[in-house]
Protein backbone atom coordinates (compact mmCIF):
# COMPACT_ATOMS: atom_id res chain seq x y z
CA UNK A 1 0.00 0.00 0.00
CA UNK A 2 2.69 2.52 1.06
CA UNK A 3 4.81 1.05 -1.85
CA UNK A 4 2.39 2.25 -4.67
CA UNK A 5 1.49 5.82 -3.22
CA UNK A 6 5.28 6.21 -3.23
CA UNK A 7 5.54 4.49 -6.54
CA UNK A 8 2.02 7.35 -7.68
CA UNK A 9 3.96 10.32 -6.59
CA UNK A 10 7.08 9.46 -7.90
CA UNK A 11 5.41 9.20 -11.31
CA UNK A 12 3.30 12.02 -11.18
CA UNK A 13 6.29 13.98 -10.04
CA UNK A 14 8.07 12.56 -13.13
CA UNK A 15 5.00 14.20 -15.56
CA UNK A 16 5.42 17.33 -14.01
CA UNK A 17 8.96 17.69 -14.70
CA UNK A 18 8.54 15.98 -18.08
CA UNK A 19 5.68 18.88 -19.00
CA UNK A 20 8.09 21.18 -17.70
CA UNK A 21 11.14 19.81 -19.64
CA UNK A 22 8.76 19.91 -22.95
CA UNK A 23 7.73 23.37 -22.57
CA UNK A 24 11.86 24.67 -21.96
CA UNK A 25 12.51 21.90 -24.69
CA UNK A 26 10.32 23.57 -27.55
CA UNK A 27 11.76 27.17 -26.74
CA UNK A 28 15.41 25.40 -27.05
CA UNK A 29 14.20 23.61 -30.30
CA UNK A 30 12.64 26.96 -31.69
CA UNK A 31 16.21 28.96 -30.62
CA UNK A 32 18.43 26.41 -32.14
CA UNK A 33 16.41 26.17 -35.16
CA UNK A 34 16.70 30.22 -35.66
CA UNK A 35 20.57 30.25 -34.58
CA UNK A 36 21.31 26.92 -36.98
CA UNK A 37 19.41 28.07 -40.03
CA UNK A 38 19.72 32.29 -39.38
CA UNK A 39 23.33 32.74 -38.24
CA UNK A 40 24.98 31.55 -41.94
CA UNK A 41 22.90 34.58 -43.35
CA UNK A 42 24.57 36.70 -40.89
CA UNK A 43 26.53 39.20 -42.66
CA UNK A 44 26.78 43.26 -42.53
CA UNK A 45 25.35 43.14 -45.81
CA UNK A 46 21.75 42.48 -43.77
CA UNK A 47 22.14 45.81 -42.38
CA UNK A 48 23.78 47.39 -45.51
CA UNK A 49 21.62 46.51 -48.53
CA UNK A 50 18.15 46.33 -49.34
CA UNK A 51 15.74 43.51 -49.95
CA UNK A 52 17.11 41.68 -53.41
CA UNK A 53 14.91 39.95 -55.98
CA UNK A 54 14.46 36.65 -56.31
CA UNK A 55 17.60 34.34 -56.00
CA UNK A 56 19.90 37.76 -55.76
CA UNK A 57 22.20 39.13 -53.12
CA UNK A 58 20.88 41.40 -50.61
CA UNK A 59 19.79 42.45 -47.36
CA UNK A 60 17.23 43.43 -44.63
CA UNK A 61 17.87 46.77 -44.57
CA UNK A 62 15.11 48.50 -45.84
CA UNK A 63 12.81 46.08 -43.91
CA UNK A 64 14.69 46.84 -40.49
CA UNK A 65 14.21 50.50 -40.65
CA UNK A 66 10.59 50.33 -41.78
CA UNK A 67 9.92 48.27 -38.81
CA UNK A 68 12.24 49.96 -36.53
CA UNK A 69 10.00 53.55 -37.68
CA UNK A 70 6.43 51.91 -37.37
CA UNK A 71 7.32 50.33 -34.48
CA UNK A 72 8.66 53.51 -33.43
CA UNK A 73 5.79 55.36 -34.33
CA UNK A 74 3.21 53.22 -32.84
CA UNK A 75 4.65 53.44 -29.62
CA UNK A 76 5.11 57.93 -29.95
CA UNK A 77 1.24 57.27 -30.74
CA UNK A 78 0.11 54.51 -27.97
CA UNK A 79 2.47 55.62 -24.87
CA UNK A 80 0.89 59.12 -24.16
CA UNK A 81 -2.49 57.92 -24.64
CA UNK A 82 -1.84 54.90 -22.85
CA UNK A 83 -0.46 56.29 -19.70
CA UNK A 84 -2.82 59.03 -19.70
CA UNK A 85 -5.66 56.31 -19.65
CA UNK A 86 -4.25 54.06 -17.47
CA UNK A 87 -3.85 57.03 -14.89
CA UNK A 88 -7.47 58.35 -15.55
CA UNK A 89 -8.74 54.39 -14.29
CA UNK A 90 -6.27 54.24 -11.51
CA UNK A 91 -6.53 58.19 -10.07
CA UNK A 92 -10.23 59.07 -11.19
CA UNK A 93 -12.25 56.19 -12.42
CA UNK A 94 -11.66 53.84 -9.57
CA UNK A 95 -14.51 51.59 -8.82
CA UNK A 96 -17.16 53.58 -11.07
CA UNK A 97 -19.37 51.43 -13.10
CA UNK A 98 -17.77 53.36 -16.30
CA UNK A 99 -14.19 53.05 -15.05
CA UNK A 100 -14.69 49.15 -14.79
CA UNK A 101 -17.05 48.96 -18.27
CA UNK A 102 -13.35 50.73 -19.75
CA UNK A 103 -11.42 47.85 -18.02
CA UNK A 104 -13.76 45.36 -19.81
CA UNK A 105 -13.53 47.15 -23.76
CA UNK A 106 -10.09 47.13 -22.85
CA UNK A 107 -9.47 43.63 -22.12
CA UNK A 108 -11.54 43.06 -24.64
CA UNK A 109 -9.36 45.46 -27.00
CA UNK A 110 -6.40 43.22 -26.02
CA UNK A 111 -7.58 40.52 -26.78
CA UNK A 112 -8.74 41.05 -29.98
CA UNK A 113 -6.89 38.95 -32.60
CA UNK A 114 -4.31 41.00 -34.46
CA UNK A 115 -5.92 40.42 -37.70
CA UNK A 116 -9.03 42.21 -37.09
CA UNK A 117 -7.14 45.19 -36.02
CA UNK A 118 -5.31 45.09 -39.38
CA UNK A 119 -8.58 44.66 -40.99
CA UNK A 120 -10.28 47.75 -39.23
CA UNK A 121 -6.86 50.21 -40.17
CA UNK A 122 -7.38 48.83 -43.76
CA UNK A 123 -10.81 50.28 -43.56
CA UNK A 124 -10.05 52.90 -41.74
CA UNK A 125 -7.01 54.51 -43.51
CA UNK A 126 -5.98 52.30 -46.75
CA UNK A 127 -9.84 52.70 -48.19
CA UNK A 128 -9.67 56.28 -47.41
CA UNK A 129 -6.40 57.13 -48.47
CA UNK A 130 -6.01 54.76 -51.77
CA UNK A 131 -3.23 53.20 -50.84
CA UNK A 132 -0.78 50.99 -48.17
CA UNK A 133 1.03 53.37 -45.99
CA UNK A 134 3.59 53.12 -43.28
CA UNK A 135 1.16 55.63 -41.36
CA UNK A 136 -1.23 52.84 -41.45
CA UNK A 137 1.10 49.94 -40.31
CA UNK A 138 1.91 52.76 -37.39
CA UNK A 139 -1.64 53.14 -36.21
CA UNK A 140 -2.71 49.17 -36.14
CA UNK A 141 0.38 48.39 -34.51
CA UNK A 142 -0.23 51.44 -31.86
CA UNK A 143 -3.85 50.09 -31.38
CA UNK A 144 -2.15 46.78 -30.52
CA UNK A 145 0.34 48.32 -27.84
CA UNK A 146 -2.15 51.16 -26.69
CA UNK A 147 -4.42 48.21 -24.20
CA UNK A 148 -1.06 46.48 -22.62
CA UNK A 149 -0.14 50.30 -21.46
CA UNK A 150 -3.27 50.96 -20.05
CA UNK A 151 -3.11 47.63 -18.18
CA UNK A 152 0.31 47.94 -16.73
CA UNK A 153 0.02 52.16 -16.17
CA UNK A 154 -3.21 51.34 -13.73
CA UNK A 155 -1.44 48.25 -12.10
CA UNK A 156 1.55 50.30 -11.86
CA UNK A 157 -0.44 53.34 -10.54
CA UNK A 158 -2.27 51.02 -7.60
CA UNK A 159 1.14 50.56 -5.85
CA UNK A 160 1.90 54.03 -5.39
CA UNK A 161 1.50 54.50 -1.66
CA UNK A 162 -1.25 56.22 -0.35
CA UNK A 163 0.69 58.38 2.46
CA UNK A 164 3.00 59.57 -0.67
CA UNK A 165 0.26 61.03 -2.57
CA UNK A 166 -1.58 62.58 0.99
CA UNK A 167 2.19 63.91 1.81
CA UNK A 168 1.95 65.88 -1.74
CA UNK A 169 -1.60 66.95 -1.36
CA UNK A 170 -0.58 68.19 2.02
CA UNK A 171 1.47 70.41 0.85
CA UNK A 172 -0.96 72.05 -1.57
CA UNK A 173 0.43 70.84 -4.54
CA UNK A 174 -2.24 70.37 -7.17
CA UNK A 175 -3.43 66.62 -7.79
CA UNK A 176 -2.34 66.44 -11.67
CA UNK A 177 1.24 67.78 -10.32
CA UNK A 178 0.94 65.01 -7.44
CA UNK A 179 0.21 62.57 -10.49
CA UNK A 180 2.92 63.59 -12.47
CA UNK A 181 5.51 64.59 -10.46
CA UNK A 182 5.42 61.71 -7.41
CA UNK A 183 3.01 58.98 -8.88
CA UNK A 184 4.46 59.04 -12.09
CA UNK A 185 8.05 59.06 -10.64
CA UNK A 186 7.75 56.32 -8.10
CA UNK A 187 6.30 53.86 -10.10
CA UNK A 188 8.13 55.16 -13.62
CA UNK A 189 10.31 52.49 -14.23
CA UNK A 190 7.47 49.81 -14.09
CA UNK A 191 5.31 51.95 -16.30
CA UNK A 192 8.73 51.76 -19.19
CA UNK A 193 8.48 48.24 -18.55
CA UNK A 194 5.02 48.02 -19.65
CA UNK A 195 5.95 50.26 -22.71
CA UNK A 196 8.77 48.13 -23.27
CA UNK A 197 6.74 44.95 -23.19
CA UNK A 198 4.19 46.49 -25.86
CA UNK A 199 7.48 47.21 -28.24
CA UNK A 200 8.34 43.57 -28.01
CA UNK A 201 4.99 42.61 -28.91
CA UNK A 202 4.07 45.01 -31.68
CA UNK A 203 7.66 44.31 -33.36
CA UNK A 204 6.95 40.89 -34.16
CA UNK A 205 3.70 41.46 -35.43
CA UNK A 206 2.89 40.27 -39.29
CA UNK A 207 -0.95 39.92 -39.53
CA UNK A 208 -2.09 43.54 -38.94
CA UNK A 209 0.86 44.92 -41.45
CA UNK A 210 -0.41 42.73 -44.47
CA UNK A 211 -3.34 45.33 -45.37
CA UNK A 212 -1.72 48.10 -44.27
CA UNK A 213 1.97 48.79 -44.67
CA UNK A 214 1.61 45.92 -47.13
CA UNK A 215 5.76 45.91 -47.53
CA UNK A 216 7.97 47.34 -50.52
CA UNK A 217 11.37 45.84 -51.60
CA UNK A 218 12.70 49.76 -51.59
CA UNK A 219 14.25 51.95 -48.94
CA UNK A 220 12.11 54.07 -47.81
CA UNK A 221 11.65 56.35 -44.53
CA UNK A 222 8.36 58.43 -45.83
CA UNK A 223 5.64 56.86 -43.89
CA UNK A 224 2.73 57.61 -46.86
CA UNK A 225 4.61 55.22 -48.91
CA UNK A 226 3.93 51.09 -48.09
CA UNK A 227 6.90 50.11 -45.97
CA UNK A 228 9.22 47.31 -45.77
CA UNK A 229 8.66 45.07 -42.64
CA UNK A 230 10.45 42.67 -41.10
CA UNK A 231 7.69 40.30 -40.17
CA UNK A 232 5.69 41.03 -43.60
CA UNK A 233 9.28 40.21 -45.19
CA UNK A 234 9.85 36.81 -43.66
CA UNK A 235 6.16 35.79 -44.19
CA UNK A 236 7.15 36.76 -48.24
CA UNK A 237 10.15 35.10 -48.13
CA UNK A 238 9.63 31.96 -46.23
CA UNK A 239 7.25 30.70 -48.08
CA UNK A 240 8.63 31.33 -51.87
CA UNK A 241 10.75 28.63 -53.45
CA UNK A 242 14.04 30.94 -53.81
CA UNK A 243 16.62 29.73 -51.57
CA UNK A 244 18.11 32.86 -51.07
CA UNK A 245 15.30 34.66 -49.91
CA UNK A 246 14.87 31.33 -47.60
CA UNK A 247 17.99 32.12 -46.35
CA UNK A 248 17.29 36.34 -45.72
CA UNK A 249 13.69 35.39 -43.98
CA UNK A 250 15.32 32.73 -41.67
CA UNK A 251 18.01 35.55 -40.34
CA UNK A 252 15.92 38.26 -40.14
CA UNK A 253 13.59 35.58 -38.13
CA UNK A 254 16.25 35.14 -35.88
CA UNK A 255 17.16 39.23 -36.03
CA UNK A 256 13.26 39.85 -34.72
CA UNK A 257 13.27 36.32 -31.88
CA UNK A 258 16.55 37.72 -31.04
CA UNK A 259 15.56 41.29 -30.28
CA UNK A 260 12.17 40.69 -28.98
CA UNK A 261 13.41 38.38 -26.25
CA UNK A 262 16.33 40.75 -25.36
CA UNK A 263 13.41 43.23 -25.07
CA UNK A 264 11.44 40.88 -22.37
CA UNK A 265 14.45 39.67 -20.53
CA UNK A 266 15.29 43.56 -20.31
CA UNK A 267 11.99 44.70 -18.86
CA UNK A 268 12.21 41.87 -15.90
CA UNK A 269 15.74 42.54 -15.09
CA UNK A 270 15.05 46.52 -15.37
CA UNK A 271 12.65 46.75 -12.00
CA UNK A 272 15.45 45.31 -10.10
CA UNK A 273 18.25 47.06 -11.32
CA UNK A 274 16.27 50.05 -9.67
CA UNK A 275 15.43 48.73 -6.44
CA UNK A 276 18.91 47.35 -6.25
CA UNK A 277 20.08 50.64 -6.42
CA UNK A 278 17.48 52.39 -4.14
CA UNK B 1 -20.21 89.38 -18.04
CA UNK B 2 -18.92 86.42 -20.43
CA UNK B 3 -15.13 87.35 -20.16
CA UNK B 4 -16.28 86.18 -16.41
CA UNK B 5 -17.61 83.15 -17.11
CA UNK B 6 -14.89 81.92 -19.11
CA UNK B 7 -12.53 82.49 -16.46
CA UNK B 8 -14.62 80.28 -14.46
CA UNK B 9 -14.72 77.87 -16.42
CA UNK B 10 -12.38 75.31 -14.96
CA UNK B 11 -9.74 75.20 -17.18
CA UNK B 12 -6.83 74.91 -14.88
CA UNK B 13 -4.20 71.96 -14.86
CA UNK B 14 -6.11 69.87 -12.55
CA UNK B 15 -9.23 70.10 -14.75
CA UNK B 16 -7.17 70.26 -17.93
CA UNK B 17 -4.98 66.97 -16.95
CA UNK B 18 -8.38 65.22 -15.66
CA UNK B 19 -10.07 65.77 -18.85
CA UNK B 20 -7.00 64.52 -21.21
CA UNK B 21 -7.00 61.43 -19.32
CA UNK B 22 -10.61 60.88 -19.70
CA UNK B 23 -10.49 61.46 -23.06
CA UNK B 24 -7.65 58.86 -23.77
CA UNK B 25 -9.40 56.05 -21.44
CA UNK B 26 -12.25 57.11 -23.47
CA UNK B 27 -11.34 56.42 -26.74
CA UNK B 28 -10.84 52.73 -25.54
CA UNK B 29 -14.67 52.45 -25.93
CA UNK B 30 -14.53 54.13 -29.19
CA UNK B 31 -12.43 52.53 -30.73
CA UNK B 32 -13.91 49.12 -29.56
CA UNK B 33 -16.90 50.19 -31.19
CA UNK B 34 -15.42 51.44 -33.99
CA UNK B 35 -13.97 48.13 -34.88
CA UNK B 36 -17.37 46.18 -34.70
CA UNK B 37 -19.04 48.70 -36.84
CA UNK B 38 -16.55 49.04 -39.87
CA UNK B 39 -16.27 45.05 -39.58
CA UNK B 40 -20.21 44.87 -39.80
CA UNK B 41 -20.05 47.57 -43.12
CA UNK B 42 -17.41 46.17 -44.73
CA UNK B 43 -19.14 42.58 -44.44
CA UNK B 44 -22.50 44.41 -45.05
CA UNK B 45 -22.54 43.08 -49.25
CA UNK B 46 -21.63 39.45 -48.40
CA UNK B 47 -24.47 39.63 -45.49
CA UNK B 48 -26.86 41.23 -47.98
CA UNK B 49 -26.52 38.70 -50.56
CA UNK B 50 -26.13 35.59 -48.63
CA UNK B 51 -27.76 36.23 -45.92
CA UNK B 52 -27.52 34.12 -42.81
CA UNK B 53 -26.38 31.18 -45.32
CA UNK B 54 -23.55 32.93 -45.35
CA UNK B 55 -22.35 31.43 -41.56
CA UNK B 56 -23.84 27.98 -42.60
CA UNK B 57 -22.45 27.26 -46.17
CA UNK B 58 -19.59 25.62 -46.49
CA UNK B 59 -18.47 27.10 -50.32
CA UNK B 60 -16.03 29.52 -50.71
CA UNK B 61 -15.53 29.54 -54.03
CA UNK B 62 -13.94 32.86 -55.59
CA UNK B 63 -15.01 31.65 -59.40
CA UNK B 64 -18.97 31.14 -58.57
CA UNK B 65 -18.47 34.32 -56.23
CA UNK B 66 -20.18 31.45 -53.70
CA UNK B 67 -18.67 32.21 -49.86
CA UNK B 68 -19.79 30.91 -46.81
CA UNK B 69 -17.85 30.59 -43.25
CA UNK B 70 -18.57 27.18 -42.50
CA UNK B 71 -14.99 25.59 -43.46
CA UNK B 72 -12.97 28.47 -42.06
CA UNK B 73 -15.19 28.16 -38.50
CA UNK B 74 -14.67 24.62 -38.40
CA UNK B 75 -10.99 24.63 -38.95
CA UNK B 76 -10.78 27.83 -36.64
CA UNK B 77 -12.93 25.45 -33.53
CA UNK B 78 -11.06 21.86 -34.17
CA UNK B 79 -7.31 23.41 -34.11
CA UNK B 80 -8.14 25.36 -31.05
CA UNK B 81 -10.06 22.22 -28.99
CA UNK B 82 -7.33 20.22 -29.68
CA UNK B 83 -4.80 22.93 -28.74
CA UNK B 84 -6.67 23.49 -25.86
CA UNK B 85 -6.74 19.77 -24.82
CA UNK B 86 -3.44 19.16 -25.45
CA UNK B 87 -1.76 22.17 -23.81
CA UNK B 88 -4.07 21.72 -20.17
CA UNK B 89 -2.51 18.59 -19.08
CA UNK B 90 0.72 20.24 -19.82
CA UNK B 91 -0.01 23.47 -18.78
CA UNK B 92 -0.89 22.07 -15.34
CA UNK B 93 2.18 19.71 -15.26
CA UNK B 94 4.12 22.66 -15.63
CA UNK B 95 2.37 24.74 -13.13
CA UNK B 96 2.21 22.41 -10.24
CA UNK B 97 6.09 21.50 -11.00
CA UNK B 98 7.21 25.31 -10.94
CA UNK B 99 5.05 26.66 -7.95
CA UNK B 100 5.25 22.85 -5.75
CA UNK B 101 7.92 20.70 -6.58
CA UNK B 102 10.83 22.46 -8.13
CA UNK B 103 13.70 24.39 -5.49
CA UNK B 104 12.47 28.02 -5.27
CA UNK B 105 16.07 29.23 -6.60
CA UNK B 106 15.09 27.45 -9.77
CA UNK B 107 11.54 28.15 -10.39
CA UNK B 108 11.99 31.89 -11.13
CA UNK B 109 14.32 31.33 -14.16
CA UNK B 110 12.66 28.47 -15.32
CA UNK B 111 8.98 30.59 -15.30
CA UNK B 112 10.69 33.52 -17.28
CA UNK B 113 12.02 30.74 -19.73
CA UNK B 114 8.49 29.55 -20.17
CA UNK B 115 6.82 32.84 -20.30
CA UNK B 116 9.39 33.60 -22.90
CA UNK B 117 7.72 30.90 -25.52
CA UNK B 118 5.10 33.68 -25.03
CA UNK B 119 6.72 36.10 -26.47
CA UNK B 120 7.98 34.37 -29.63
CA UNK B 121 6.62 35.80 -32.47
CA UNK B 122 3.74 33.92 -33.94
CA UNK B 123 5.52 34.00 -37.39
CA UNK B 124 8.62 32.35 -35.82
CA UNK B 125 6.25 29.54 -34.41
CA UNK B 126 4.59 29.61 -38.28
CA UNK B 127 8.30 29.05 -39.59
CA UNK B 128 9.37 26.45 -37.17
CA UNK B 129 6.19 24.98 -37.53
CA UNK B 130 6.47 24.39 -41.40
CA UNK B 131 10.06 23.47 -41.70
CA UNK B 132 11.00 21.64 -38.49
CA UNK B 133 7.97 20.18 -36.56
CA UNK B 134 5.45 19.11 -39.62
CA UNK B 135 8.44 17.23 -41.89
CA UNK B 136 9.14 15.75 -38.36
CA UNK B 137 5.86 14.56 -37.33
CA UNK B 138 5.09 13.06 -40.62
CA UNK B 139 7.56 10.72 -40.85
CA UNK B 140 7.50 10.29 -36.92
CA UNK B 141 3.43 10.07 -35.38
CA UNK B 142 1.46 9.96 -39.17
CA UNK B 143 3.22 7.81 -40.69
CA UNK B 144 3.09 5.42 -37.84
CA UNK B 145 -1.06 6.34 -37.29
CA UNK B 146 -1.85 5.65 -40.63
CA UNK B 147 -0.42 2.10 -40.13
CA UNK B 148 -1.90 1.51 -36.51
CA UNK B 149 -4.47 3.35 -35.87
CA UNK B 150 -6.07 4.29 -39.12
CA UNK B 151 -8.17 0.77 -38.99
CA UNK B 152 -9.87 1.34 -35.46
CA UNK B 153 -13.47 1.82 -35.49
CA UNK B 154 -14.69 5.29 -34.95
CA UNK B 155 -11.44 7.36 -34.10
CA UNK B 156 -9.70 5.74 -36.68
CA UNK B 157 -11.34 8.45 -39.91
CA UNK B 158 -9.22 11.25 -37.53
CA UNK B 159 -6.02 9.54 -38.13
CA UNK B 160 -6.62 8.48 -41.80
CA UNK B 161 -4.74 10.39 -44.65
CA UNK B 162 -1.73 10.62 -46.22
CA UNK B 163 1.09 12.03 -43.82
CA UNK B 164 1.74 15.32 -45.22
CA UNK B 165 2.97 16.91 -41.93
CA UNK B 166 0.64 20.11 -42.52
CA UNK B 167 -3.09 20.19 -41.26
CA UNK B 168 -5.23 20.21 -38.19
CA UNK B 169 -3.93 18.59 -36.35
CA UNK B 170 -0.37 19.85 -36.67
CA UNK B 171 -1.94 23.34 -36.27
CA UNK B 172 -3.49 22.48 -32.83
CA UNK B 173 0.27 20.93 -31.67
CA UNK B 174 1.71 24.31 -32.50
CA UNK B 175 -1.54 26.52 -30.90
CA UNK B 176 -0.81 24.32 -27.86
CA UNK B 177 3.23 25.70 -27.73
CA UNK B 178 1.92 28.68 -27.91
CA UNK B 179 -0.61 28.74 -25.31
CA UNK B 180 0.84 26.76 -22.77
CA UNK B 181 2.87 30.25 -21.31
CA UNK B 182 -0.32 31.53 -20.58
CA UNK B 183 -2.20 28.75 -19.04
CA UNK B 184 0.86 28.04 -16.84
CA UNK B 185 1.28 31.76 -15.09
CA UNK B 186 -3.13 31.73 -14.86
CA UNK B 187 -2.53 28.51 -12.77
CA UNK B 188 0.88 29.28 -10.82
CA UNK B 189 -1.14 32.21 -9.78
CA UNK B 190 -4.26 30.13 -8.81
CA UNK B 191 -2.37 27.55 -7.29
CA UNK B 192 -0.20 31.00 -4.75
CA UNK B 193 -3.59 31.62 -4.00
CA UNK B 194 -4.71 28.59 -1.92
CA UNK B 195 -3.75 29.17 1.68
CA UNK B 196 -0.50 27.77 3.15
CA UNK B 197 -2.43 25.97 6.16
CA UNK B 198 -4.48 23.61 3.41
CA UNK B 199 -1.20 22.10 2.40
CA UNK B 200 0.49 21.81 5.91
CA UNK B 201 -2.82 19.94 7.49
CA UNK B 202 -2.61 17.79 4.91
CA UNK B 203 1.01 16.84 4.25
CA UNK B 204 0.77 16.79 8.46
CA UNK B 205 -1.83 13.44 8.22
CA UNK B 206 1.13 11.71 6.14
CA UNK B 207 -0.06 12.57 2.80
CA UNK B 208 1.89 12.24 -0.08
CA UNK B 209 2.81 15.28 -2.61
CA UNK B 210 0.50 13.75 -5.09
CA UNK B 211 -2.19 13.39 -2.65
CA UNK B 212 -1.77 17.03 -1.64
CA UNK B 213 -1.56 18.30 -5.24
CA UNK B 214 -4.46 16.06 -6.74
CA UNK B 215 -6.93 15.72 -4.23
CA UNK B 216 -6.43 18.86 -1.93
CA UNK B 217 -4.94 21.92 -4.31
CA UNK B 218 -6.09 20.60 -7.67
CA UNK B 219 -10.08 20.45 -6.62
CA UNK B 220 -9.58 23.93 -4.71
CA UNK B 221 -8.19 25.37 -7.92
CA UNK B 222 -11.09 23.98 -10.56
CA UNK B 223 -12.66 27.18 -11.11
CA UNK B 224 -9.79 28.88 -12.08
CA UNK B 225 -8.51 26.45 -13.73
CA UNK B 226 -11.65 26.56 -16.44
CA UNK B 227 -11.27 29.97 -16.65
CA UNK B 228 -7.31 30.00 -17.69
CA UNK B 229 -8.69 27.58 -20.42
CA UNK B 230 -11.34 29.75 -21.90
CA UNK B 231 -8.51 32.26 -22.20
CA UNK B 232 -6.34 30.03 -23.71
CA UNK B 233 -9.17 28.77 -26.24
CA UNK B 234 -9.67 32.42 -26.77
CA UNK B 235 -5.75 33.11 -27.85
CA UNK B 236 -5.93 30.09 -30.27
CA UNK B 237 -8.85 31.41 -31.80
CA UNK B 238 -7.45 34.52 -33.18
CA UNK B 239 -3.93 33.44 -33.68
CA UNK B 240 -3.23 33.85 -37.42
CA UNK B 241 0.26 33.93 -39.17
CA UNK B 242 1.14 30.62 -37.37
CA UNK B 243 -1.64 29.15 -38.34
CA UNK B 244 -1.29 30.53 -41.77
CA UNK B 245 1.80 28.81 -42.02
CA UNK B 246 1.19 24.78 -40.84
CA UNK B 247 -2.76 24.54 -41.45
CA UNK B 248 -2.42 23.71 -45.55
CA UNK B 249 -4.75 26.55 -46.31
CA UNK B 250 -7.42 24.37 -47.66
CA UNK B 251 -10.84 25.28 -48.55
CA UNK B 252 -12.36 21.89 -46.83
CA UNK B 253 -13.82 19.95 -44.05
CA UNK B 254 -12.86 16.86 -43.98
CA UNK B 255 -13.27 14.22 -40.78
CA UNK B 256 -9.81 13.22 -41.05
CA UNK B 257 -7.34 15.38 -38.85
CA UNK B 258 -4.57 14.76 -41.11
CA UNK B 259 -5.72 16.68 -44.10
CA UNK B 260 -5.13 21.03 -45.08
CA UNK B 261 -7.90 22.88 -44.05
CA UNK B 262 -7.87 26.68 -43.09
CA UNK B 263 -9.33 28.42 -39.98
CA UNK B 264 -11.12 31.98 -40.41
CA UNK B 265 -7.69 34.01 -39.88
CA UNK B 266 -5.51 31.97 -41.92
CA UNK B 267 -8.04 32.64 -44.76
CA UNK B 268 -8.18 36.50 -44.40
CA UNK B 269 -4.33 36.26 -44.40
CA UNK B 270 -4.01 34.25 -47.45
CA UNK B 271 -7.24 35.92 -49.59
CA UNK B 272 -7.49 39.76 -48.43
CA UNK B 273 -4.33 41.35 -51.02
CA UNK B 274 -5.23 38.80 -53.76
CA UNK B 275 -9.24 38.89 -53.13
CA UNK B 276 -10.93 39.72 -56.48
CA UNK B 277 -14.14 42.01 -56.64
CA UNK B 278 -16.64 43.49 -53.84
CA UNK B 279 -17.66 40.29 -52.83
CA UNK B 280 -14.63 38.40 -52.10
CA UNK B 281 -13.47 41.32 -49.72
CA UNK B 282 -16.84 41.43 -47.95
CA UNK B 283 -17.15 37.89 -47.39
CA UNK B 284 -13.46 38.14 -46.05
CA UNK B 285 -14.12 40.70 -43.69
CA UNK B 286 -17.35 38.66 -43.21
CA UNK B 287 -14.76 36.04 -41.78
CA UNK B 288 -13.28 38.67 -39.28
CA UNK B 289 -16.78 39.74 -38.03
CA UNK B 290 -17.57 36.17 -36.86
CA UNK B 291 -13.83 35.74 -35.75
CA UNK B 292 -14.90 38.97 -33.62
CA UNK B 293 -18.04 37.90 -32.41
CA UNK B 294 -16.66 34.20 -31.00
CA UNK B 295 -13.66 35.89 -29.37
CA UNK B 296 -15.79 38.58 -27.88
CA UNK B 297 -17.98 35.91 -26.29
CA UNK B 298 -15.39 33.58 -25.50
CA UNK B 299 -12.81 35.84 -23.52
CA UNK B 300 -15.91 38.05 -22.18
CA UNK B 301 -17.15 34.33 -20.46
CA UNK B 302 -13.22 33.99 -19.47
CA UNK B 303 -12.80 37.24 -18.02
CA UNK B 304 -16.40 37.17 -16.03
CA UNK B 305 -15.18 33.50 -14.77
CA UNK B 306 -11.65 34.76 -13.17
CA UNK B 307 -12.51 37.79 -11.82
CA UNK B 308 -15.92 35.78 -10.27
CA UNK B 309 -13.56 33.43 -8.99
CA UNK B 310 -11.03 36.27 -7.59
CA UNK B 311 -13.18 37.66 -5.69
Amino acid sequence: MIATRKVKNLVFKGLCLGATLLGLGILVLILFTLLQKGLAGLHWSLFTESTPGPDGEGGLANAIVGSLMMTGLGILMAAPVGVLAGTWLAEYGQDSKTADSIRFLNGMLMSAPSILIGLFVYQMMVVSMGHFSGWAGAVALAIIALPVIISTTEEMLKLVPRNLREAGAGLGTPRWKVTVKLSYKAVGTGIITGILLSVARISGETAPLLFTALNSSFMTTNPNEPMANLPVTIYQFAMSPSESWNQLAWSGALLITMAILFLNVLSRVLPQLKKRRS
Amino acid sequence: MKALMLRALPWDGDNLFRRACLASAGLISVLMFAILVSLVTGAWPALEQFGLGFFVSDEWNPITEQYGAANALYGTLVSSLIAVLLALPVGVGVAIFLSELCPKWLSKPLSIAIELLAAVPSIIYGMWGLFVFAPWFADGFQLWAGENLADLPVIGSLFSGPPMGVGLLTSGIILAFMILPILTSLIKEALSTVPNVLREATYGIGATQFEVIAKVLLPAIKGPIFGALILALGRALGETMAITFVIGGAQSMEMSLFMPATSISATIAEQFNEATGELHVASLIGLGLVLFMITFVVMGTARVLLRRKAQ
